[in-house]
């Protein structure tokens, strides 16, 4: 295994051209199959209609681009003793991956915060940055709250983004028919959505596997739903609009009089308003991850993740499991509840599109992509995820494609997310991260 | 029949456990001595771990009644409270055959889970833990202290801060027993706490238990095919075949008593002195 990770092949290395032949025949013909298609034809909108445009010459390069890159491998990579899997990562970078990921561990956190506190600040900082950070911000934030719930308690939830519903729809309703402001709703947000989340608790209680996936699914589906038909109350498919902007403790966004501007003697500028977004989601997230830490070190916590390792276990000692799976349900609800008011109030208009299953899915992905349970996993999956998919805005109908094989690629590196590691929430002597081959995933995983 | 018990801990009355058409605990009753260390023995699939699972509320049986008794007289009818409640209330606290660790977390966290009840009630059920009140802190560190008591006791010390999933498989049975102690229980099930040890293990398990016997007070009932520790360490000794009680003794009673041999050697009664004489004629030949 070592000596595969210096690259070049040494003698004594068996390399059967038979089988390479064999396979880069069968790599060829996927290769046409798949890019034969999309990249050969081109229908461009011509005089008269859709015209067709014939891109043989391109499909060949790439096609042999992938035969000589697939010939590269089974020189360079793949000739090794035979019974090893092919698709094994070399172990030298396995393990340099480890020491990094360990290093990254124990800085990264800190440098993150601080380059967020002063990111709104930096010159390069503009207008398109900034609500990407806020997009971002808020799903660390519903990675975090979902984090509770998959990482720590081991219950798979797919239907998370129902809470978010929750949350949004509760400050929006609120607003129209009380008048309340957005610092009186986010607690009452959190609360109902903390109740929401216990209401489906209580269903699930005795499910395990996929059943549980399926019901959780299903949850998220009801209350999309149910916001979508019942016209009266939520406006249905029209949505609510006209949702009040939050006031910097009584000061409005506004270039009226008696605004935050006015107050502080600065200029108007719409840029005000978006920094401080930024700076209350940021406040949010990192109360999220602040509680959450702290609920680690509680028994409670150690009960999530007792429950996670084996229910069986936790009954025989004393651990009631129905109040511990309910206290994930809420807690993790509560902080969707309080991402969904934020984003209710940020949009200024809600409607039941943004809270499909899609949303559920990018979450949990989020969540697994940066290692269950791993709070630091969990920021970096959001930037990977949230942020690439910006990036790669340029590549049109093939965002999909590069984003689902990134996916893959780093799901065959690093199966167990990207920090898989867990920290122990008390230690004696030193603090040991428990190595992701002992920590099991609980139910419908 | 001659072994006595003055001031049982648990006491067995009439328990029946049917699954379906079959019988698998059949009018079964026993007591279980505070004092003592308790074995319940049998040949494979008599009974035995059905009798556990009644007692600690994983199956709830079809007839019977099971009793757990404290010091105080206060009495618990075990049969109907929920599995839960059995460790948390009646303090009756068990082991499992395959053993049940919390793998991904070290063994400190696993004995830290043992005591999960009084920590909850210490952080005002997380309200004042999460804001950091010095009354939780206090019970944290009595917890602490408790968890490395058991740890010196089952010499896992050194292994505080290493996954449970990671230790050796005796470490592991050990770490079991200690965290089961740590709930305080007035009674501990094992069940077949000594299967894999080696000889080494299987005496360091002996001497653990004539410990907690010993030092805590603390009734022991455990389920063993290891005779050298059933006979080593046992006070009292119940035999089961096929779901019905077939002795009950001392070790010494259970060693001569020709129903036991019987059904360890899958013969009828009458067949035992015969057996037994081939059995001498094969070992002196």
């Amino acid at each position: 295994m070592t000596d595969t990770a210096n690259g070049a092949p040494r003698p004594g290395r068996h390399l059967d051209f038979g089988k390479v032949a064999k396979d880069l025949v069968v790599t060829a013909l996927i290769a046409t199959a798949i890019f034969g298609s999309t990249i050969a034809f081109r229908t461009v909108s011509a005089a008269g209609g859709l015209r067709l445009e014939v891109r043989y010459d391109i499909a060949f390069y790439v096609i042999a681009a992938v035969i000589v890159g697939r010939l590269l491998l089974w020189l360079f990579f793949w000739s090794k003793p035979a019974g090893t899997s092919a698709v094994e990562v070399p172990a030298g970078i396995k393990s340099g991956m480890a020491k990094v990921s360990a290093k990254v561990g124990k800085g990264f956190g800190p440098t993150m915060l601080i380059f967020a506190l002063v990111f709104p600040f930096l010159p390069f900082t503009d207008r398109y940055l900034l609500d990407l950070s806020i997009l971002i911000l808020t799903y660390v934030m519903l990675g975090w709250g979902l984090n509770i719930v998959v990482g720590l308690a081991g219950l798979l939830d797919l239907g998370y983004v129902a809470f978010y519903a929750i949350g949004a729809y509760s400050y929006a309703l609120l607003a129209q028919y009380f008048g309340f402001s957005f610092w009186m709703c986010l607690p009452l947000a959190g609360i109902l959505a903390a109740f929401w989340g216990i209401i489906l608790g209580f269903p699930v209680l005795r499910l395990r596997g996929d059943y549980l996936a399926i019901v959780t699914l299903a949850f998220g589906e009801i209350i999309r739903i149910v916001l979508l038909n019942w016209y009266q109350f939520t406006g249905g498919p029209d949505g609510l609009s006209g949702i009040p902007r939050p006031s910097f403790f009584g000061l409005p966004f506004t270039r009226r009089e008696g605004g935050f501007s006015d107050f502080f003697g600065l200029d108007y500028s719409s840029f005000h308003r978006i920094v401080f977004m930024y700076f209350l989601i940021l406040a949010l997230a990192l109360l999220t991850n602040f509680v959450t830490n702290r609920l680690r070190r509680l028994p409670i916590g150690r009960a999530w993740e007792a429950l996670r390792e084996d229910e069986i276990a936790c009954r025989s000692l004393g651990l009631n499991t129905a109040s511990v799976k309910l206290t994930a349900f809420a807690i993790g609800g509560m902080f969707a509840g309080f991402a969904g008011s934020f984003f209710a109030t940020r949009q200024g208009f809600i409607s039941p599109e943004s809270f499909t299953f899609i949303e559920s899915a990018l979450i949990l992905a989020i969540v697994v992509l940066g290692g269950m349970g791993s709070q630091v996993g969990v920021v970096i999956a959001s930037i990977a995820m949230i942020g690439g998919f910006e990036i790669f805005r340029e590549a049109e109908q093939f965002r999909m494609l590069i984003f689902g094989l990134a996916m893959v690629v780093i799901m065959i590196w690093r199966p167990r997310g990207l920090i898989s590691t867990r920290i122990p929430s008390i230690f004696l002597r030193e603090k040991k991260a428990v190595s992701a081959d002992m920590v099991a995933q609980g139910e419908g995983h | 029949m001659t072994h006595t018990v003055n001031d049982p801990v648990l006491t067995v009355e009439h328990l029946n456990m049917r699954f379906g058409g079959l019988l698998a605990v059949d009018d079964l009753s026993f007591d279980v001595d505070r004092r003592d260390i308790t074995a319940l023995i049998g040949p494979n699939g008599a009974g035995k771990t059905t009798v556990f699972n009644c007692i600690t509320g994983f199956y709830k049986p079809t007839e019977g009644r099971i009793t757990a008794r404290h010091e105080d007289v206060a009495s618990f009818l075990l049969e109907r409270m929920d599995d839960f409640k059995i460790p948390k209330i009646a303090k009756v606290a068990r082991t499992f055959q395959n053993i049940r660790l919390f793998g991904g977390m070290t063994v400190l966290e696993n004995l830290m889970v043992g005591q999960h009840n009084p920590l909850m009630i210490a952080s005002n059920y997380t309200f004042g833990g999460i804001f950091g009140l010095s009354g939780y802190k206090r019970a944290e560190k009595e917890a602490v202290e408790l968890a490395k008591y058991w740890m010196e006791q089952t010499g896992l010390t050194a292994r505080a801060d290493d996954a449970a999933g990671d230790l050796p498989y005796g470490d592991q049975r050990k770490l079991e027993i200690a965290r089961a102690m740590c709930t305080k229980p007035k009674l501990l099930c094992l069940d077949e706490p000594a299967a894999g040890l080696n000889p080494r293990e299987s005496e360091e398990l002996n001497k653990l238990l004539l410990f907690i016997r010993k030092e805590r007070d603390t009734g022991v009932l455990l389920i063993e095919h290891d005779m050298n520790v059933v006979m080593g360490i046992s006070d009292h000794i119940i035999v089961l075949d096929y779901g019905k009680k077939i002795a009950d003794g001392t070790p010494e009673e259970i060693r001569n008593d020709p129903s036991v041999i019987a059904a360890y050697l899958g013969v009828a009664d009458e067949e035992v002195e015969e057996v037994e004489h081939e059995i001498e004629e094969g070992a002196s030949s």
